[in-house]
């Protein structure tokens, strides 16, 4: 059973009188822990297409179902409850809280998002915190830890929750290439370890290649699948 | 919960100086507002208290009608012995009244044997009225502080007017109920310094010499003024007699008799009023200027956190969590600003009450003593808390309608 099922999505952004198509009838499925990267150019629609999976627009037409959900119909509530639910959310600029500990940035989403209760919180925060190397640092505020630190604090974050699907728009831009593969080769191994989804999008071509799968969007239109191995599509 | 507070007090400190700034503005308006009530209390509380101890006494009880014609103090309208037993023995009952007066009051001609001029005469009985209101004695400047038989405390005005001295002999002449003219021969105990209000023409005798003036046969009182152990029941109190009162109804089916609070009989409650009235309004700049200065900050804040926002939002939080963070920040900064101001204001308000500062209105002097009533902390606290809460409002509604998708485009 597919994990998330796009049939036909289109979106078109308005602009004053203009209408711009940023999607156009773009259709796949991605199968539970895999390992996805959309490519393609600026302007292509990877963003619009994440933002569309993780619940943070609305297609202007077609379905898109994830997680056995037809998330085209929520609304504004239970979208937020969707995404804290099942979506973990990993950003460019790391996107840290900066008030908030390494630890309580961590703690967040099982905190203010789904409630959890302290002993469970504490187990699960320590779990992840431990599994992207971060244990030590776990005092420190966003300001007093390096990029790659940040999205390593990023990754966990997603992660703690639980999600089925974790999705990142260009997670490695800010960091350097060798900062880019150790978060990369980390978010691998945390699919391995949870059995979580991961999408992200990328225009580094060296960055792809660590992808099982990859979609290249070209002009809003999907225009390839390659799986690692071979072309498909 | 405890977590949305957290988070508030570091979002707060994040911004010291502007925190610091925004509660000190608060603080400012909330010492202004409990300095200027204290001090305007304590004038209020002054002339209230010269009024209703020096003259007319908290409450007062009199036949129907007779306030409609007090200017004429109709003797037809004093109340019969056994009307005024009836008071006593309730007034007697009553726990919260600690003395009462009753009172011949009349009109006459007052003579120096050589120029004639018109009095207002309280007939009283002096050991109850000196329980009723207190600092009548002290008001005579000039004789003996007692009011005994054979003797007249006349006002400053007519002593000064008529050229007439402590010791001095003078005529008081009255018409009775009945039309017809009887004077008598009084000494001269004392010179009455004039009270706040009315009264500048008004003398004391003792109720007996009242009764021999007007030839009455037995008492009829013209009013009894009313002392209460607390001033603060006056309303209470007030209502408690008038229902007791609207009982007693003549032949007709109409109420005997009226009271009144000395609201309703001078008009310094006006001045009071006034007073309270400007204390509104010192009230009403304090709300202005915390809904301004928490609106402004939450603003800011809001529009400075577009992509924290977006971020929060993305990870799940719902609208309602996003609003209350906001508005637990406004809170905060309400809580802060009262307690500093709360604290400072009532430094400032005991610094005054030790300072002693006077102030002489004609010969009165009124000795500065502002004091802050908990209710006074109370309330103020609660409307800065309450108005910070709505300043945050507006913003924290935004930031909680925030679209996180544009909130995480915003640079």
């Amino acid at each position: 059973m597919e994990l998330i099922k796009a049939e036909n999505v289109g979106k078109d952004y308005t602009a004053g009188e203009v209408t711009i198509r940023a999607l156009d009838e773009v259709s796949f499925e991605i199968e539970p822990a895999s390992f996805v990267s959309f490519v393609g150019p600026s302007g292509s629609g990877k963003t619009t297409l994440l933002n569309l999976i993780g619940c943070l627009d609305k297609p202007t037409k077609g379905k898109l179902t994830v997680a056995d959900t037809d998330i085209t119909g929520l609304d504004r509530k239970q979208s937020a409850s969707f995404r804290g639910e099942h979506i973990g959310f990993i950003f460019q600029d790391f996107n840290l809280i900066p008030v908030l500990t390494v630890y309580e940035n961590i703690e967040y989403p099982l905190l203010m998002v789904q409630n959890v209760p302290v002993k469970e919180r504490r187990k699960r925060v320590a779990a992840v915190i431990e599994a992207v190397g971060m244990t030590n640092q776990k005092d420190k505020y966003p300001d007093q830890i390096s990029g790659g630190q940040k999205q390593r604090v990023a990754v966990a974050r997603a992660l703690v929750t639980n999600p089925k699907l974790v999705l990142a728009d260009e997670p490695t831009a800010n960091l350097d290439h060798k900062t880019a593969y150790l978060v990369l080769e980390l978010m691998k191994r945390m699919r391995d370890e949870f059995k979580t989804t991961f999408i992200f999008s990328t225009h580094d071509q060296k960055i792809v290649g660590e992808a099982e799968i990859i979609y290249t969007l070209e002009d809003g239109q999907l225009a390839g699948r390659e799986m690692k191995g071979g072309t498909n599509g | 919960m405890a977590n949305l507070f957290k988070i508030a007090i570091r979002n707060l400190m994040r911004y010291k100086r502007r925190t610091i700034l925004t509660a000190s503005l608060v603080a400012i308006g909330i010492i202004f507002v409990l300095v200027f009530s204290a001090a305007a209390g304590s004038f209020k509380n002054l002339i209230v208290g010269q009024i209703t101890d020096s003259m007319l006494g908290h409450i007062q009880i009199h036949r129907k009608g007779y306030v409609a014609s007090i200017e004429n103090l109709p003797l037809t309208m004093n109340m019969k012995p056994q009307a005024v037993a009836k008071i006593e023995k309730m007034l007697e009952g009553m726990p919260e009244v600690e003395a009462y007066s009753p009172r011949i009051k009349l009109g006459g001609m007052f003579s120096n044997f050589t120029e004639t001029t018109n009095i207002r005469l309280n007939g009283v009985d002096p050991e109850k009225e000196i329980k009723t209101v207190p600092l009548l004695m002290s008001r005579i400047k000039e004789g003996e502080r007692a009011i005994k038989k054979g003797v007249i405390m006349i006002p400053e005005l007519l002593s000064r007017g008529m050229n007439v001295k402590v010791d001095d002999m003078v005529v008081v002449i009255a018409t009775n109920k009945d039309g017809s003219v009887n004077g008598k021969q009084l000494k001269v105990g004392g010179i009455l310094e004039s009270a706040t209000g009315p009264g500048g023409r008004d003398g004391y005798v003792h109720i007996e010499d009242a009764m021999e003036i007007l030839r009455m046969d037995e008492k009829e009182i013209s009013e009894i003024a009313v002392r209460l152990k607390d001033f603060g029941a006056l309303h209470n109190v007030y209502g408690k007699l008038e229902n007791m009162l609207s009982g007693e109804q003549n032949k007709q089916g109409k109420p005997t008799f009226e009271v009144h609070t000395w609201e309703g009989l001078s008009p310094f409650f006006n001045i009071a009023q006034m007073i309270d009235i400007m204390t509104l309004f010192i009230k009403i700049m304090l709300v202005a200027i915390v809904l301004i200065s928490v609106m402004n900050v939450m603003i800011m804040a809001v529009y400075e956190r577009i992509r924290e926002i977006g971020t929060i939002s993305a990870i799940g939080t719902l609208p309602s969590k996003i609003l209350s963070m906001f508005v637990v920040e406004g809170l905060l900064l309400g809580v802060f600003g009262a307690i500093i101001g709360n604290a400072v204001g009532l430094a400032v308000v005991f610094a005054l009450r030790l300072a002693h500062i006077n102030y002489n209105f004609s010969r009165q002097t009124f000795i500065l003593s502002p004091s802050v009533q908990i209710s006074d902390l109370l309330i103020v606290s609660v409307i800065v808390i309450i108005v910070a809460v709505l300043g945050s409002l507006q913003p924290a509604l935004k930031a909680s309608k925030m679209e996180p998708i544009k909130a995480l485009r915003h640079v």
